[in-house]
């Protein structure tokens, strides 16, 4: 999982001191390791696709392998992972339920539903997607999408928490993200 | 496609063992280590401690808190590496060797997390819970011996003191899920503390039997009474049932499955520390696990003769066993479903409590006949 660090990146971080040299990493590196090895995401199914996140947390794939395991709790979440179409009484209580999760937070929108509405985006009942009201870093392409295609979009969540600032000064907000789009075509 | 998936449930590979039995030599090797290490080079700064009595007890604490946090560390990867391999799946992989630094990550991120209090709540009690939850499990840590030397602090009523010091983090319990202002947490409050005080009973009337029988309530000196033969063996008939007593109550106590009623996901999300979010939930968890040690601890020192054996140190012995006692607990979290809470409470008081005074009389009994 981990990116081998590489000799002119670890050359970078060399001060030079009487006698020899020391390295000075950032933390951000540090800060990043950790959010990227230990995403626990949101127990938060809603249709068909949620029984295709369990068979990726279960014996076969197994997400605990990358840290992930599902909590309860909002507040103990680091990745709401919506899988499934959003009824528009459905909404409301995701949204609630993003804003308690605390910062830093990150969005998976697994399936057709969850990114755009999917078969039933012509019903006025169901949201087309669910960055319609939350801001969302990762498209899983898939009807539903695989489990293998899900850990693809999980790996993909973790290069882009590899990529962005970790550390922010207090109060103020992450710089906005560049969301990532997974198959489709 | 079959056979595949009948190969894939093969739930522990011939590997896995085999590396369990070198992280077990590899652990051993280390240990008979510490005493040929040059230890006297550190002479002057330790005769320079045990001269202040308070820098001593200062030193003692660090070294206990150190110990619980390090603990943790390893205990949370055996667990979801066990909870794997009951479910027929691997755990932890990719952190580390063999997911060796997932708790670390796990821990790095719980501190940069942000803190949230809600509006609603009751801030002091809301910030003060989980250290009301945590000092008391760290405090008991000072009287486990791990050998007669390796005592943080031998008191003569050390089993008392265990005892009335891990029920006062029932009040922690309260506090988090009062300060909260939710009524999951409140639920979940409620039902800990109901299950808390309740298994607490037989739980004190079977540890009330084995220190009738030692004759004395320090730990240290439970344990050098067994140095002919273990507790267990000494009274089987007595001392088995008291034990299986003894491991239902602590499972309770440490709220593990089948009694893990406060925090039950599908009725109470996450019981009484719903609220609670990055470095107060760790505490949460690392008292939870502090628990989890100090209960599989106080079995082998009451039962299973303490950091007695042969050949290997004392310390070694004392661990080993109580990662034996440890499995064990695991083993039934990952295997039986949760009880109801009305099951629960009948259980405690219509089976557990009897057994219980009558492992107090027939010890009388035992005692009388010496």
């Amino acid at each position: 999982m981990d990116k081998p660090l590489t000799q002119s990146e670890i050359d970078t971080w060399k001060v030079p001191v009487p006698g020899g040299s020391v390295l000075l990493a950032p933390a951000d590196r540090l800060a990043q390791w950790a959010r990227r090895n230990s995403m626990w995401s949101l127990t938060f199914g809603l249709s068909c696709c949620a029984i295709e996140m369990m068979a990726a947390a279960a014996a076969r794939n197994d997400l605990d392998r990358f840290g992930i395991f599902f909590r309860a709790t909002p507040r103990q979440a680091d990745v709401m992972i919506v899988a499934g179409w959003i009824s528009v009484k459905m909404a409301p209580f995701i949204k609630t339920l993003y804003d308690q999760m605390p910062e830093p937070k990150y969005v998976i929108a697994m399936g057709g539903c969850a990114s755009a509405g999917g078969p039933y985006r012509d019903s006025i009942t169901v949201v087309k997607g669910a960055d319609q009201f939350i801001p969302v870093d990762v498209y899983v392409y898939g009807c539903p999408p695989r489990p293998e295609n899900l850990i693809n979009g999980i790996i993909k969540l973790q290069d882009l928490i590899t990529s962005e600032h970790a550390l922010t000064r207090r109060g103020q907000p992450l710089p906005p993200r560049t969301p990532i789009v997974i198959g489709g075509e | 496609m079959t056979s595949g998936i009948l190969r894939s449930r093969r739930p522990i590979r011939a590997a896995e063992v085999g590396l369990g039995i070198s992280i077990t030599v590899a652990i051993i090797a280390i240990a008979s280590a510490i005493p040929h290490l040059p230890w006297q080079l550190l002479k002057p700064l330790t005769s320079f401690v045990a001269r202040y009595p308070l820098l001593n007890a200062l030193a003692n604490a660090a070294m206990v808190a150190n110990f619980v946090a390090l603990q943790c560390l390893g205990f949370i990867w055996l667990e979801r590496k066990f909870a794997g391999w009951m479910q027929a799946r691997v755990g932890p992989m990719h952190v580390g060797w063999k997911g060796l630094l997932q708790t670390v990550a796990d821990a790095v991120k719980l501190l940069l997390k942000e803190d949230i209090v809600p509006t609603d709540a009751d801030k002091p009690l809301f910030a003060l819970a989980p250290y009301l939850v945590f000092v008391p499990s760290l405090l008991t840590f000072m009287v486990l011996p791990f050998t007669s030397a390796w005592v943080g602090y031998d008191l003569p009523l050390g089993a008392l003191f265990v005892l009335s010091i891990s029920t006062t983090s029932i009040l922690g319990v309260f506090a988090a899920g009062w300060g909260s202002n939710n009524k999951y947490s409140l639920l979940g409050g409620v039902r800990a503390i109901a299950q808390l005080l309740s298994y607490d009973v037989p739980l004190i009337l079977v540890m009330l039997s084995v220190v009738m029988l030692s004759g004395t309530m320090s730990l240290t000196g439970i344990v050098t009474q067994q140095e002919k033969l273990w507790n267990i063996a000494a009274h089987p008939l007595l001392m088995i049932p008291a034990f299986l007593i003894f491991l239902i109550c602590t499972l309770a106590e440490v709220n593990r499955a089948p009694f893990d009623l406060p925090e039950a996901e599908s009725e109470l999300v996450s019981g009484f520390h719903t609220e609670y979010s990055g470095m107060r939930f760790a505490f949460f968890f690392l008292a939870e696990f502090a628990n989890n040690f100090f209960s599989a601890g106080l079995a082998v020192t009451l039962f299973f003769g303490g950091w007695l054996g042969a050949g290997l140190p004392a310390a070694v012995w004392f661990t080993l066993k109580t990662l034996c006692v440890i499995f064990l607990m695991m083993w039934i979290r990952w295997t039986l479903p949760r009880l109801r809470i009305d099951q629960m409470m009948s259980f405690c008081w219509k089976v557990l409590v009897p057994a219980s005074m009558a492992l107090i009389c027939a010890a009388a009994i035992a005692g009388v006949s010496h």
